[in-house]
């Protein structure tokens, strides 16, 4: 998470100090995301030395020391809203490997593995859930990052049943996993 | 004590080679305020569970209790005045009459169960305005929208003295905020102390029950554990 180009988003409403940033950061993100005030003032520090945010002259000094954003840094924060970040690799995901590893074991069920996170996924789901029911009607920031996550761990347990589902269909078929070509990389080019 | 108790419910249809079985010794129970999700694939036996639990379909083997009383010892009759007045349903398609307006089709149950109109009436818009859609009471099915008329069945589905909701992929046909708002309906119908079971394949939907239970070949393969507080989750975020 770019800790930085929020600063920069909070820093273009208007000159904020250190502890005051902290805290809007924190509201900002429904509370999920703590930031402590040394990460703070290290980032500021670093925005200040690339000439993206500047420091009132006023003599203050740190927690009342004033921030507020340069014109390369609200180019930089435009810029960063609208670039995507990068999603072009398939991250090495663990649950993905999992699934491979027990695929491949003699002697495993591979749906009671499957079930076993599909499970643990949805108590998942449903805390965040009661989270949102308790706190998040009224809690904007908060709602969406529940939200962020709740979608998050849907996909995988989409991805769980899609595996369940081609289970199923080639449980008459022997599956040979083909270690001979490193197949998808080639097709799709993926960057290692 | 629970409301609702499928007592090793087992259902198969026909015989011999080509027989099916769609529920295996299932036993689940639901108390009053109690709402339960059951998740599974398609085939594997959600819908016919909601239909034996509602009495629309006996089981082939085990018993169904509703409120104490096991359904095998209803008649035809009894069974149809259970339904009528205890227990409410609520389809993927919403199965709104297309000729009644919102608050005619709310209180038709209670019409059909011999309560006089105007009572009648009185009770369909109140369970209207509960769910936000007093200014649609006069408008037919097709003058409103998908998440309306799904709140217009959820209405009917509470409205009286029910006891027991039961929905069936509620859901389906709307946005996640549409989905929001319905599984919201449920758990304040539950907030009330009605028992409800919606099966679904959604994990987003599901997530909003107390109990969550997998579904698979007809056999019920796991639940979830009741999840902590959630304040246990943001410590766990805060504090990694």
């Amino acid at each position: 998470m770019s800790v930085r180009h929020a600063l920069l988003g909070l820093l273009s409403e208007g000159p904020k100090y250190g502890h005051q940033l902290r805290q809007e950061f924190e509201v900002r993100t429904g509370d999920v995301w703590p930031l402590n005030v040394g990460q703070v003032y290290t980032t500021l520090q670093r925005l200040e030395r690339d000439g993206m945010v500047e420091s009132a002259d006023d003599g203050a000094e740190g927690a009342q020391k004033d921030f507020r954003i340069t014109p390369s840094g609200e180019r930089e924060l435009l810029a960063w809203l609208r670039t995507p970040p990068d999603l072009t690799s398939p991250p090495r995901d663990e649950l993905v490997i999992k699934v491979l590893v027990a695929l491949a074991l003699p002697g495993i069920d591979v749906r009671d593995v499957l079930q076993i996170h599909r499970r643990y996924l949805v108590e998942l789901m449903q805390q965040w859930t009661r989270l949102k029911e308790d706190e998040a009607e009224f809690d904007l920031p908060l709602a969406l990052v529940v939200d962020a996550e709740l979608f998050r761990l849907d996909s995988v347990i989409r991805w769980l049943d899609a595996v369940d589902g081609r289970l199923k269909r080639a449980s008459l078929e022997t599956f040979e996993p083909d270690t001979s070509v490193p197949r998808l990389r080639r097709r799709l080019a993926v960057r290692r | 004590m629970s409301f609702l108790e499928l007592q090793q419910v087992s259902k198969s249809y026909g015989e011999g080679q080509t027989e099916v079985h769609a529920l295996s010794n299932i036993t689940l129970s639901v108390d009053r305020g109690g709402l339960v999700a059951v998740m599974g694939p398609s085939g594997s036996g959600k819908s016919t569970l909601l239909t034996i639990a509602g009495s629309l379909e006996e089981p082939t083997e085990g018993e169904v209790l509703i409120d104490g009383q096991p359904l095998s010892s209803l008649s035809r009759n009894e069974k149809a005045r259970l339904r009528r007045r205890t227990v409410g349903f609520v389809f993927q398609d919403f199965n709104l009459l297309a000729g009644l307006t919102a608050v005619e089709n709310v209180s038709l149950p209670l019409e059909l169960d011999g309560v006089g109109a105007r009572r009648a009436r009185v009770a369909g818009l109140q369970a209207l305005e509960d769910l936000g859609l007093a200014d649609r009471a006069g408008h037919f099915p097709d003058e409103l929208s998908g998440g309306e008329r799904q709140r217009v069945a959820i209405a009917r589905a509470v409205v009286g003295d029910r006891h027991l909701v039961l929905a069936d992929e509620p859901s389906g046909a709307l946005d996640s905020t549409n989905g929001e708002a319905v599984m919201r309906m449920f758990l304040a119908a539950c907030k009330r102390g009605l028992a409800a079971i919606v099966v679904t394949h959604d994990a987003q939907l599901a997530s909003w029950a107390d109990r969550v239970v997998f579904l698979r070949d007809g056999r019920i393969v796991d639940q979830t554990i009741p999840p902590p507080s959630p304040e246990a989750l943001l410590q766990d975020v805060r504090n990694p």
